[in-house]
């Protein structure tokens, strides 16, 4: 409620009212401030008004505002309600346009459209997923795997420098964390291990279970999650962002395809980096082991990594690599994709992010035990 | 002469070494349509950002309604902000929420009114922009033309004694230009309201504006009425008003 502090720049609001058998005389301003101290006195007056007709003199009514005018609106409907007729009477000349402004009739808040049923929201939602989202996703999919290819051999198509400017977002400014986070739990890997391997002197094996999940698994599945919650993001706000700022209707203005300017840089760089960040990853994760396996198994470095020499195959970097691969491709599909669908200015930019995230994961981790299962 | 609602004094700001306003003075009347005009980047937002206290004061004095916003304390300024509505130039509406929403937020924040009472407020100020059909809709899928009219619509909401405007038509077909600058021409005539305007619409200046500030590089070239503007023989206002045609 807006108090009176005295302070000079409010002009004071005054106002009273009198009723005289069936008039009531409203006197000086009739506006928000007055209106929100004696709107409830005024409501009681006409609830409690015994006569059929009440008329409402604004003779020495100063100054009226919007608030003034529904008020004395409000005052007819309840007093219509209560089968009193009030009406208006001597509104001053200086009044009559606000009045006529102000006391419109039949302004009332419009029903809201009408919500679809529970039924059509999934009949539409499925729709949605299954026909025009799964079709345009295949679509883009199709498009940026030719023009991938394509500019493998075009570069002229891009900025100058923008591969290595990705390589570096998408894979060097990603370094560290992934170094970190992977001999985490590379470390964790092997200390949940040591425990039970412990109890069947089986210290020895911990290599092969550090270093067989690590490189086929966890190494590229981890690596993948966190450049989906760090790059896939960054696409999808960088790219949805374009969108609603009509950057991407001026690259088509410009006979620039959007797809091809702006996602085949970062898709090369994402499929050049990734693989060497699970590489990274896969090292510092063993190393954690390493580390663990000495301090808790009494396992020195030598016996470990000749352990692990033995057990590691080719085959097992290569299925690493090619799954970061895919995950690589996957992520910036649905960054870029979800980008491009973006609608509805800056919220509509953050939603577009938070999707991009939580589907890149899944997809991820989806691709990953279809993968799984293949190469099993 | 009434007292200006409006007085600023030697106010200058800078953004890092830049002077963006350089020792400026000038006076709002009360009850009237002013304009601070002037070329793309002489300062206007700047200006207006200040007088409603969104950028600090660096230099000089600001009084509204003859209260200094940096002297008062906190429920003062809160007070003064009440009496104070503000067009912003993207309009700046909430985008979480409906047009009626947003423009029945500072009626539900500010005010004790009934339910049923704001409600019929909201409707009067829609219908008064003529967005009456557009209330359950949100601001994204509002034109940009809607977009300024529901902003208006907020601005009014508490029928605000002062009305600030940052380029209400910048951006507008002539015809939703016309209804807009009707629109203030009756806020200003039928509450009285004192409006200040920002804009460089040369059609929208000479339908509006009472009185006129004129900013050049930062400094106040011209203030008067517009009669007197629109005689001025001072060459940036002149160029302002009549530009030069393309051959000339």
């Amino acid at each position: 409620m807006m108090k009176k502090r005295g302070q000079p720049f409010q002009a004071p609001s005054r106002f009273s009212f009198e009723l005289v058998d069936e008039t009531l005389f409203l006197k000086h301003d009739l506006n928000l401030a007055t209106v929100e101290q004696h709107l409830s006195k005024l409501t009681s007056l006409v609830q409690k008004y015994r006569r059929k007709r009440l008329v409402v003199n604004l003779k020495e009514v100063e100054r009226l505002d919007s608030a003034g005018a529904i008020s004395l609106q409000y005052l007819h409907e309840i007093a219509a309600k209560r089968g009193i007729q009030l009406t208006l009477v001597e509104i001053p000349n200086h009044l009559r346009k606000s009045v006529e402004t102000f006391l419109l009739p039949e302004i009332r808040k419009q029903p809201p459209p009408e919500t679809p049923s529970s039924m059509e929201k999934l009949a539409h939602a499925s729709y949605q997923l299954f026909v025009v989202n799964i079709v345009e996703f295949i679509y883009l999919m199709a498009d940026l795997f030719y023009w991938f290819v394509v500019d493998l051999f075009q570069r002229k198509a891009h900025r100058k420098g923008e591969f290595v400017l990705q390589a570096e977002l998408i894979g060097i400014n990603a370094l560290p964390i992934i170094i970190l986070i992977s001999f985490l739990i590379g470390s964790v890997l092997a200390l949940q291990s040591a425990q039970q391997l412990r109890l069947f002197g089986a210290n020895i094996y911990i290599a092969d279970l550090v270093v067989i999940a690590l490189v086929r698994e966890m190494g590229p599945l981890l690596t993948a999650i966190m450049v989906a919650g760090r790059s896939g993001s960054s696409i999808a706000s960088e790219i949805a962002t374009m969108v609603i700022s009509e950057e991407v209707d001026a690259l088509k203005t410009m006979a620039l395809h959007p797809l091809r300017y702006i996602v085949v840089p970062k898709m090369h760089a994402a499929m050049v980096m990734l693989p060497i960040l699970t590489m990274f990853a896969n090292v510092f994760g063993i190393l954690g082991g390493l580390v663990i396996a000495y301090l808790y198994l009494d396992l020195v470095p030598n016996i470990f990594l000749s352990r692990m020499i033995d057990v590691l195959y080719f085959r097992d970097i290569l299925t690493g690599i090619l799954k970061s691969l895919v995950f690589a491709g996957g992520i910036v599909i649905t960054s870029s994709y979800l980008g491009f669908r973006a609608r509805g200015g800056p919220e509509g930019v953050g939603r577009t992010t938070t999707q991009a995230v939580v589907v890149s994961i899944f997809l991820v981790i989806l691709a990953d035990s279809i993968l799984g299962l293949i190469f099993y | 002469m009434e007292a200006p609602v409006i007085t600023v004094e030697n106010l200058s700001s800078r953004f890092e070494d830049r002077l963006v306003l350089n020792n400026i003075s000038l006076t709002i009347p009360p009850g009237k349509i002013s304009v601070i005009l002037g070329k793309s980047g002489c300062g206007k937002t700047t200006l207006l950002k200040h007088i409603l206290g969104l950028y600090p004061l660096q230099e000089g004095e600001i009084k509204i309604m003859g209260a200094s916003m940096s002297t008062l304390d906190e429920p003062s300024q809160k007070d003064l902000m009440l009496r104070m509505g503000v067009l912003f130039q993207n309009g700046a509406l909430l985008n979480s929420l409906t047009v009626f929403e947003n423009v029945a937020v500072p009626l539900v924040q500010h005010t004790s009114l009934p339910e049923e009472l704001i409600e019929e407020l909201v409707c009067l100020k829609l219908h008064l922009v003529g967005l009456d059909h557009a209330m359950h809709l949100y601001p994204p899928q509002l034109s940009g033309g809607m977009r300024k009219r529901a902003a208006l619509a907020r601005a009014i909401a508490l029928d605000p004694p002062l009305l600030f405007c940052d380029e209400p038509s910048a951006g507008l077909d002539p015809v939703t230009m016309a209804s807009l600058d009707n629109l203030i021409q009756m806020l200003n005539t039928q509450l009285e309201m004192t409006v200040v305007l920002v804009t460089h619409e040369v059609p929208s200046i000479r339908r509006l504006a009472d009185f006129v500030v004129f900013l050049d590089e930062g400094k106040v070239l011209f203030q008067g009425t517009l009669t007197e503007a629109l005689s001025s023989e001072l060459p940036p206002i002149r160029e302002f008003f009549y530009p030069p045609s393309p051959g000339e």
